[in-house]
């Protein structure tokens, strides 16, 4: 007959881990109680005591917003006004060009990078891709801004062709900085995704008889939607928010510049029912982005 | 797949292209670092170390510097832990409102910067906290958050959960399986994530400008009011340049950490 | 024991008239203790320089080692901007313009100044003293600054002779389109008012600022107009590069810009067109909670000082405070409180100092309706932005 010789008891550490493990549902909750409290209390309920002040009324010669004070001037000012329509509308516009532009830009770099390239240069490709982004975004702008300026680089290398450049005031300018500033976001993600395609499947496919255009329509393609869509999420809702581009490069001015030049005047409600917009365009964004499987991408 | 010959010379040619325009404006502001006129008209005038000197000088820069480090790295740590606690909670249980997780956690990076800072600050305000440089860290670390998460989930997934079993078979409870198999097998997703947050913390200007109180500067807000000022704006592109030549050590080292586990793949 | 009674009386008369701070305004300190370290403003960019743009030009330094208080500052972009700020509770003092004036004493964001703790009020102009935009039945809300007017920055190698009106910016300015410059403020549109009242008699417009339904309709469009040919600027950094590279040749401006830029050599000049122009008297405003206000009354009482006022407004390119401080600019600047009219109450007469439009028109009749200060800022966003 043997004896067991019971070893020390178990530590508080221990024990508490065991009956943790017999609690999932607890150990998830405990997981994602900080997080989520996080997001909850800190994002959540700023954005909503924002919407809130949408509908809350202001008294235009003391500036300050009354709390409670229920109206809709806000919205009735943002419907009756013309300008309102317009601005959402290029923002927009631009947004989706700028989004097909870093597409095309993006993909053939990102397929030099991940099926092309030798490893070294790969290694090399990345870091050079990675390196703009540590750059100052508001220094990028403003040295665009000194390039496209009148009489400045872009011009001193149009004139001699006779061409007059855009100067400052047109909404190209924003069109043409914007898709350089997200650049690099489309392209990692595409890059990642594209790396992820298995050389067994391209190898399958021209097996079957497939070219190399059928197989880079068929196979590639599709495998590489979810990380163009998740390259999207960035250039869509980045350029749909931003205000530093337009108001450094041109004279037209977007959401964003509204938004902005509201709350610095103490206009809360306004800019904060237009931020409505913006709001309701991305979340349907994203939701549409999961959906085709962009969030494993990001 | 073998792509004929003109299909990677062509790619080569346009990756080449894509190169130079990813980088005419930094070459851009190089050349005016150096260009002694105050106004930056084109072509430039000149070369002069002047405004580097300036650069070094001034002690509001440096001040500015050490903010947004502090403001980086706090926002990074905070970011760390709960991105990882989510990634964790997601990737070890099913559970209804998964997905919704995720979609929680990208809305600060998605939902543009200026209705966040709007959002943030008309809270602080209304609650009565006082601006400063923990309402910019919180901030930062807000939409700094989902890119732990991204980084640590996808490194869970990868991970097999063999190690941690074994480990749980020969009698280790759940601390110290998490410290000894887990964490260090996330370090490289930490490291990567924690690199990236870190980056977008310390060039973060719109959020910031909205919950930094009047006596905060992080580098972002000194620069959004130098290039404001006509006589500091020389100087804006002298710092400019000295970060992004300084930022290719971290660069360097997220590429080598991230590439441990690219290469692995293929 | 009557020979103590009558100076008991006396004494605790005087007492008394100490404790009710004869002499200051309610809601303002009676006596200012130590600094409290720190002082935050919002200011014009350029009106509290700390030698950073150029070593000669600082009165931040001196004052916080002479104080203890240190400054940190922000630039307000215009009034509206600086109302909204300083009504964040955030801040202790602003430099604000007429148009904000009026608009934070009413809301209560300011609080009336106790002048007796500032022994440099006692120097100042007395056309800047008690003027409406900066006190309310003679109680004052601050200390003046400076005053100064709009003016018309031009290139000389296109114009080489001064204009002599603002046609060039309205009427002509298609002749230079995409280089006509304009500061991007609801304000300008008092600007357009202004031409209008040259130009358009009938439309009867006696204040700028005050505009009834059927004026500024008429400004409106004169601004759209413009806006197809029109640049605008929203910092001074902005319009120097801008003239600087010759993209623009003609705009509204501050002396400040035409200043940097002559100091780089570049070929502009100033003027101010015979039918006048809308302008700036600036005063400086403590909030009513403010967490530093010993700190906040040494720097009014600091930038009312004849060097400080003089090294002020030279850099910025206005008229100083006092007679004092026009002898010390003297030095800095021979010949600049000729050349910003410091004295020259007549030439004030000819600029219309910002002020805030008024749904009631500031006036005393109750039939007549003026936009106001929302409905200037939501029209400025269709003419910029649409």
């Amino acid at each position: 007959m043997t004896t067991k010789v019971a070893g020390p008891p178990p530590s508080r550490p221990r024990r508490l881990a065991t009956w943790l493990h017999a609690r999932p549902r607890l150990q998830l909750r405990l997981l994602l109680l900080g997080p989520l409290a996080w997001i909850g209390l800190a994002y959540l309920g700023s954005l909503l005591i924002l919407l809130l002040n949408g509908f809350w009324a202001k008294d235009a010669f003391s500036g300050r917003v009354i709390p409670f004070d229920w109206s809709l001037d806000a919205f009735a000012s943002l419907l009756g006004g013309e300008a309102y329509r317009t601005i959402a509308v290029r923002t927009i516009a631009v947004a989706v060009l700028v989004t097909l532009t870093d597409v095309l830009l993006a993909f053939p770099i990102a397929y030099y990078m991940a099926r092309v390239a030798s490893p070294r240069t790969r290694a090399f490709l990345v870091v050079a891709v990675l390196m703009p982004l540590w750059a100052s975004y508001l220094v990028k702008i403003y040295s665009w801004r000194t390039i496209l300026q009148g009489n400045g680089l872009l011009d001193s290398v149009l004139a001699p062709l006779g061409i007059d450049g855009p100067g400052l005031t047109a909404v190209v300018n924003s069109w043409l900085v914007l898709s350089y500033l997200w650049l690099p976001y489309m392209i990692l993600p595409i890059y990642a995704g594209l790396e992820r395609i298995p050389a067994s499947l391209l190898e399958a496919s021209s097996d079957l008889g497939a070219r190399s255009g059928t197989t880079f329509r068929r196979v590639v393609l599709p495998l590489a939607l979810p990380a163009v869509v998740a390259g999207s999420i960035f250039t869509f809702s980045l350029t749909l928010g931003d205000y530093i581009t337009p108001s450094l490069v041109s004279n037209t001015k977007f959401i964003g510049n509204v938004i902005y030049d509201n709350s610095s005047l103490g206009n809360i409600p306004l800019a904060a029912a237009y931020s409505l917009l913006p709001i309701v365009i991305i979340v349907a964004y994203l939701l549409i982005a999961r959906r085709l499987g962009a969030f494993e991408s990001l | 797949m073998a792509e004929s010959l003109w299909v990677r010379i062509g790619l080569r040619a346009f990756t080449f292209v894509v190169l130079t325009f990813l980088y005419l404006p930094l070459v851009v502001l190089a050349v005016y670092a150096f260009n002694p006129s105050r106004t930056l008209a084109w072509p430039p005038t000149g070369l002069t170390l002047h405004w580097f000197i300036e650069a070094a000088g001034n002690p509001r820069i440096v001040e500015a510097f050490w903010t947004s480090i502090v403001a980086g790295v706090g926002a990074t740590a905070i970011a760390l832990v709960l991105g990882t606690l989510a990634a964790l909670g997601v990737q070890r249980f099913a559970f209804f409102g998964r997905e919704t997780i995720s979609f929680l956690l990208v809305l600060p990076i998605a939902l543009p910067g200026v209705v966040t800072g709007v959002a943030l600050s008309t809270t602080f305000r209304t609650i009565g906290i006082e601006f400063g440089l923990m309402t910019v860290i919180v901030g930062h670390a807000t939409f700094c958050v989902v890119i732990a998460y991204n980084n640590v989930l996808a490194r869970l997934r990868r991970m097999p959960r063999s190690a941690e079993e074994a480990s749980s078979d020969l009698g280790a409870d759940t601390w110290r399986t998490f410290r000894r198999i887990t964490l260090p097998g996330m370090r490289t997703a930490l490291l990567s994530g924690g690199l990236l947050a870190f980056a977008l913390s310390f060039d973060e200007v719109i959020v910031t400008n909205f919950t930094a109180g009047p006596g905060t500067e992080t580098i972002p807000l000194w620069i959004l009011g130098a290039i404001q000022r006509p006589n500091e704006l020389p100087v804006v592109n002298v710092v400019a340049l000295v970060l992004v030549l300084l930022s290719v050590i971290p660069v360097y080292l997220a590429q080598r950490i991230g590439g441990e586990t690219a290469t692995v793949k293929r | 024991m009557r020979t103590l009674r009558v100076p008991a009386i006396l004494v605790t008369f005087g007492l008394l008239a100490a404790a009710c701070g004869v002499g200051a305004p309610a809601g303002a300190p009676t006596s200012l203790g130590d600094g409290e370290g720190e002082l935050n403003l919002i200011i014009w960019a350029g009106y509290a320089e700390r030698g950073e743009n150029d070593p000669a030009f600082d009165w931040v330094t001196p004052f916080e080692e002479e104080t203890g208080c240190q400054v940190n500052t922000t630039d307000m972009t215009d009034s509206p901007n600086g109302v909204s700020l300083m009504q964040t509770g955030e801040y202790d003092g602003i430099s604000a313009s007429g148009d904000a004036t009026l608009r934070l004493i009413a809301s209560g964001t300011v609080a009336p100044v106790n002048v007796d703790l500032i022994p440099n009020y006692a120097d100042v102009f007395e056309g800047l003293k008690n003027q409406a935009h900066n006190s309310v039945d003679g109680v004052p809300y601050g200390v003046p600054h400076g005053r100064g007017a709009n003016l018309l920055m031009y290139n000389t190698n296109v114009f080489p002779e001064a204009p002599t009106s603002w046609a060039g910016v309205w009427e002509d300015a298609a002749a230079n389109s995409g280089a006509v410059s304009i500061y991007n403020s609801s304000i300008y549109i008092a600007d357009a008012a202004l031409h209008l009242m040259e130009t358009d008699p009938d439309l009867g417009i006696t204040d700028p600022y005050q505009l009834n339904e059927e004026q500024f309709n008429a400004a409106i469009d004169l601004l759209e107009a413009q806006s197809e040919h029109a640049v605008y600027w929203g910092t001074a950094a902005e319009q120097i590069q801008s003239f600087a590279s010759e993209e623009t040749v003609i705009g509204t401006t501050w002396q400040y810009q035409a200043n940097v830029l002559v100091g780089e050599g570049e070929p502009v000049a100033v003027t101010l067109p015979e039918e006048g122009s809308t302008g700036w008297s600036d005063t400086w405003m403590i909030h009513a909670d403010a967490a530093h206000p010993n700190c906040m009354y040494m720097w009014m009482n600091h930038i009312l000082s004849p060097d400080v006022s003089a090294a002020a407004t030279v850099w910025f390119g206005e008229a100083p405070t006092s007679q004092a401080a026009c002898d010390a600019a003297e030095e800095l600047s021979p010949g600049h409180c000729e050349t910003f009219h410091a004295t020259d109450e007549e030439y004030f007469s000819n600029v219309w100092y910002w002020s805030t439009p008024q749904a009631d028109c500031a006036d005393d009749d109750d039939a007549t309706t003026c936009k106001d200060v929302d409905a200037w800022i939501e029209a400025w966003t269709a003419i910029v932005g649409g």
